[in-house]
């Protein structure tokens, strides 16, 4: 027993093991880049470095194949502190190693929490309009809306993963029960008139019954979006008030009564609202002269704040994003003939901890370098 | 006799670098030197017509020099100069490369035309042994023009089809037709297609301007009017809009006190004559131009061409100056002169370790200083001329990693003195010079940035600093080939050198890590600056930060004494594959934030690259009684 534990203790603090983790990290990135023509780079993200086991499918079986990155990236941190504490040496001759050592485990700490809580959202705004939500570029809800008083909404919204789980969903502020019946990640709407051979629709209510849901391959491509499409059926006290079909594609929401109230459903990018809002006030896509080479976009923005204090202007542009109330928006695209600029509205509470930690990084390097070159330089003087 | 060899043999190599600038490589009509240097605005930048046609030409035909039927050879100026203003000949110039078979098939050729027949013998030996063409792989204008439509069909059908994705026929019949409208761009840049006298033309619309606009004004508001000359004017404006679409050559500069960036092309400056009453002058000059340069008047061409510069020199003396020494620059070509004093380093270093040793390795020495002070002249013109930080693009970055890995050999060479830091300057100098002309081929290498690279604080700081990290990763690996190829095949390698190479490949190793860590780390926080996140697993991300974990790999398998002085050397090696995958390799994918694109031919060079040095990695794992250097 204790010969083992000292064996597991010689490996855990050797250099060997620094070297072997390095090795397979390359080995994972490597295959990850390659990987990307594949699956896109967020499925990429998802599937080797935001993971434990990296699998492969080898005939219907997920077969774990290789280390993913947190088993590799946490080895990586325990093999480092281990080293440092078994071989703790103070002195000059190790502080840039040290310094660099202690840089990377913030490194690596802070790129765990920020793949844990980094969100990334969306922001569309026309010239002229005024927005209080940005919108998810991945993940759709289903949103029931009680839109009776006409002042405001009052919005419940099911994620789409309970739709795809098929849960029963009942909830105090609605007067019925929300039943999936069916749910495609990626699919086409199209009216049924133009698809002849479609089977008979699931749907009973609203524009479900005249159209057509086709289900389609998911894509992985960088410039194409899943489009998701979803059955619902809405059961009363007394009984079924019919089947919808919903999804991003149809547009406006769709309206019915009941229980003396209005209500809408729509299945939309999945929101988050703050408490200021938005205005966008020109969008400007410059060219180089005489080509359609770019050369600037920006988006100038007026920030209507929560506390209805004085609005100010703000220009988003290339290179130079707008920091405001813990979110970062920056310019990403432009639609709509350059009147409707696209800004990604970025969350990540840790983005201070690389500036740090490269920083950190880089002076222990430059102090070890520098200790290197001053004994060799002696060495060759002697 | 050995004494003076390094002096005599730098000054001849200085002596053949300067020649480029004062000696044109084919005599030229005068006034043509004058005509090249006059300023357009092409691909958003102001450039010499002289760079437009250099780039032109490397575009269609891959080299800069033209051969008519008549084996005549002629300057890119003077081939821009028919193009513009004697197409009928321009026609006739074999310019147009088509390598794909089944696209010269498409184009009416078989191999019968295609195969050159060679009178005297000695010309047909030459053939035969690969020193004179066996093959035609240019065609004329006038040979394709018969086929224009199957070609305009074909590429409709492979363009909606990806890059990467394409067939050999699909990418060369998109790269023929690209090459067709940018020559016909070029060809109606200035006048209009077909026409004669375009001169007299011009003359003959200023006479009749006043009556002709009347008589315009006249028609449309119903009144009586001489119905001859409204419809000639109204013709002469239909020509002008067509012109006016067909080209993107803004050659013509604005009136005094408009926007001195907002230059025309032609057609546009003369859809301006009715308004403004008058022909503009810079058109005219150009037809002026035109019109002695058909006539072969030089006399009267170099008046003309002096006209127009002076001026050009008076409302737009900084354009004219950039346009000059752009000029002189394209014709030292200081990268190309490189290019060979690094070949002579690398030559001269391996002869001093067989014979002359100091002589040899002084001349090496000063080789590499001198290519190395000409690269940086050029260098700091690119950054003058595009006030821009030195890495700009992919033909920028060969450049740099060259200059920056021979800047460190030169250091290496000062400390140890072995000729060993001049043979890996040479090695390395070469083939990124090479590498580099290559990539020239693309087009235009000054071109405009993209507006998300568009900021010189950090394109000077991260590209600069990840391309030092990139050369000096390359540099590593380059001292472990001379390693291993000196142990293996010379008696060369002693003991004190193969110590040396160590200590100088784990200096570097070190410097590298260094480098290329705090470069990768910059690149994350523009990304985080400018697309909100620090790291995006992006593939040329990826591949900076393996460059930067095998490096530390590499220190830390020697520190843990898990690799001697032969494991180093195998590792630095495959540090040479590494960085070539991150240079090249990640944009082949064709994916990500920074693909900036790249062509086929590439792929099969890094191939070639990368099973050159796992070779070189197998025959260092050699047992060592079959090292040469290390045979008891």
């Amino acid at each position: 027993m204790n010969e083992t534990f000292k064996q597991a203790k010689a490996i855990l603090v050797s250099l060997k093991l620094t070297v072997v983790l390095l090795a397979l990290s390359i080995i994972l990135i490597f295959w990850a880049t390659l990987d990307q023509v594949n699956l896109g780079v967020w499925a990429v993200q998802h599937k080797f470095f935001h993971s434990f086991i990296v699998t492969a499918k080898v005939g219907s079986l997920q077969v774990p194949v290789f280390p993913g990155g947190y088993a590799i990236g946490g080895l990586l941190l325990a093999n480092l502190i281990a080293g440092h504490l078994y071989r703790f040496r103070l002195g000059w001759r190790k502080a840039g190693i040290w310094i660099t050592h202690l840089g990377l485990i913030l490194l690596l700490v802070g790129e765990l929490i920020s793949g844990l809580l980094q969100k990334d959202f969306q922001m569309r705004i026309d010239e002229g309009e005024t927005k209080n939500y940005a919108e998810s570029s991945r993940q759709n809800e289903f949103a029931i809306i009680n839109a009776t008083d006409p002042a405001t909404d009052e919005v419940t919204a099911i994620p789409e993963s309970i739709l795809s789980k098929g849960t029963v969903v009942q909830n105090p502020s609605l007067p019925f029960r929300v039943v999936p019946k069916a749910y495609y990640p990626n699919a086409s709407v199209q009216m049924r008139s133009q698809v002849p051979n479609a089977p008979p629709s699931l749907a009973t209510s609203g524009m479900g019954t005249m159209l057509a849901v086709t289900p389609v391959e998911v894509t992985y491509k960088e410039d194409e979006r899943n489009v998701p499409a979803a059955f619902v059926e809405l059961v009363g006290p007394d009984g079924s008030l019919g089947t919808w079909v919903v999804s991003p594609l149809l547009g406006n929401p769709q309206t019915f009564d009941f229980a003396g109230r209005t209500w809408k459903l729509a299945m939309r990018p999945k929101r988050i609202y703050q408490p200021y809002s938005l205005k966008l006030i020109k969008f400007s896509h410059d060219l180089y002269p005489g080509t359609d080479i770019p050369k600037n976009f920006s988006s100038r923005i007026q920030i209507n704040p929560a506390d209805g204090g004085p609005s100010r202007e703000v220009l988003i542009y290339m290179n130079n994003p707008l920091r405001y109330a813990g979110l970062t928006y920056y310019q990403q695209s432009f639609d709509n003939n350059d009147h409707t600029t696209i800004l990604e509205v970025v969350r990540n509470p840790s983005w201070l901890a690389p500036y740090i930690a490269c920083g950190a990084i880089t002076l222990g390097l430059v102090i070890q370098f520098l200790i290197h070159l001053v004994g060799f330089a002696r060495r060759r003087a002697a | 006799m050995t004494r003076r060899m390094p002096l005599y043999v730098v000054a001849i190599a200085a002596l053949c670098a300067l020649s480029g600038i004062f000696v044109p490589p084919v005599a030229e009509q005068p006034g043509v030197e004058a005509f090249s240097r006059i300023p357009v605005l092409s691909e958003g930048r102001f450039k010499p017509l002289n760079s437009l046609a250099r780039s032109s030409l490397l575009e269609i035909q891959g080299r800069q020099m033209v051969m008519t039927q008549e084996r005549v050879e002629l300057s890119p100026n003077q081939w821009l100069l028919d193009v513009f203003f004697a197409p009928e000949k321009a026609d006739g110039y074999s310019v147009f490369v088509v390598d794909d078979p089944d696209l010269q098939a498409l184009i009416g050729q078989t191999e019968d035309t295609i195969s050159i027949h060679y009178s005297k013998k000695s010309e047909q030996v030459m053939a035969l042994v690969g020193f004179l063409p066996s093959r035609r792989r240019r065609f004329s204008f006038n040979e394709i023009a018969p086929h224009i439509q199957d070609i305009v069909a074909q590429e409709k059908l492979a363009e909606p089809v990806d890059a990467q994705n394409r067939s050999r026929f699909q990418s060369s019949v998109v790269q023929l037709y690209g090459n067709l409208s940018h020559y016909l761009r070029l060809r109606r840049a200035v006048m209009p297609d077909g026409s004669k006298d375009f001169l007299g033309e011009l003359l003959r619309l200023q006479e009749n301007l006043v009556d002709g606009v009347a008589a315009v004004r006249a028609k449309e508001e119903g009144k009586p009017h001489d119905e001859a000359k409204a419809a000639a004017m109204l013709e002469e404006g239909q020509k002008f809009v067509t012109m006016s679409e067909s080209t993107d050559l803004l050659a013509i500069p604005p009136d005094e006190g408009d926007d001195p960036n907002a230059w025309h092309n032609s057609g546009h400056a003369l859809l301006e004559t009715f308004s403004k009453g008058e022909v503009n002058p810079a058109v005219l000059a150009y037809a002026g131009m035109g019109y002695a340069w058909q006539g072969g008047d030089s006399e009267r061409f170099q008046h003309i061409v002096g006209l127009y510069q002076a001026s050009l020199e008076k409302h737009f003396p900084k354009q004219v100056e950039k346009a000059r020494i752009e000029t002189i620059f394209n014709a030292a070509q200081p990268f190309y002169a490189g290019m060979w004093m690094y070949l002579g380093a690398f030559l001269f270093s391996a002869l001093s370790w067989i014979k002359w040793p100091e002589a040899s390795r002084r001349t090496a020495f000063g080789l590499v200083a001198l290519g190395w002070t000409i690269a940086t002249l050029g260098i700091a013109t690119r950054m003058w001329l595009e006030g821009r930080p030195p890495v700009t693009n992919l033909y920028s970055s060969a450049i740099f990693i060259g200059w920056g890995s021979v800047a460190l050999c030169l250091i290496l060479e000062a400390v140890y003195k072995n000729a060993i830091g001049t043979a890996a300057a040479g090695m390395i100098g070469f083939a990124t010079l090479i590498i580099a002309q290559h990539l020239a081929l693309a087009g235009d290498t000054l071109e405009m940035m993209r507006a998300v690279l568009d900021s010189n604080f950090w394109l000077g700081t991260h590209v600069v600093v990840v391309t030092i990290g990139y050369a000096s990763t390359f540099l590593a690996g380059v001292l472990a080939v001379i390693y291993i190829l000196r142990g293996i095949f010379t008696k060369t390698l002693d003991k004190a050198t193969a110590d040396a190479l160590a200590r100088m490949v784990y200096g570097i190793v070190c410097f590298a890590t260094l480098f290329s860590f705090v470069g990768t780390t910059l690149g994350g926080i523009w990304a985080d600056q400018s697309w909100g996140r620090f790291w995006g697993w992006d593939p040329k991300e990826n591949g900076a930060l393996i460059i930067v974990v095998w490096n530390a790999l590499i220190l830390h398998a020697r520190w843990g004494g898990l690799v001697r002085q032969r494991g180093l050397m195998c590792l630095a090696v495959f540090g040479n594959i590494v960085t070539s995958w991150s240079w090249f390799g990640t944009n082949m994918l064709g994916i990500g934030l920074h693909s900036y694109g790249f062509t086929d031919a590439a792929f099969w060079w890094l191939s070639a690259f990368v099973l050159s040095q796992i070779a070189l990695i197998a025959l260092a794992n050699l047992p060592l009684d079959r090292w040469r250097s290390f045979k008891a």
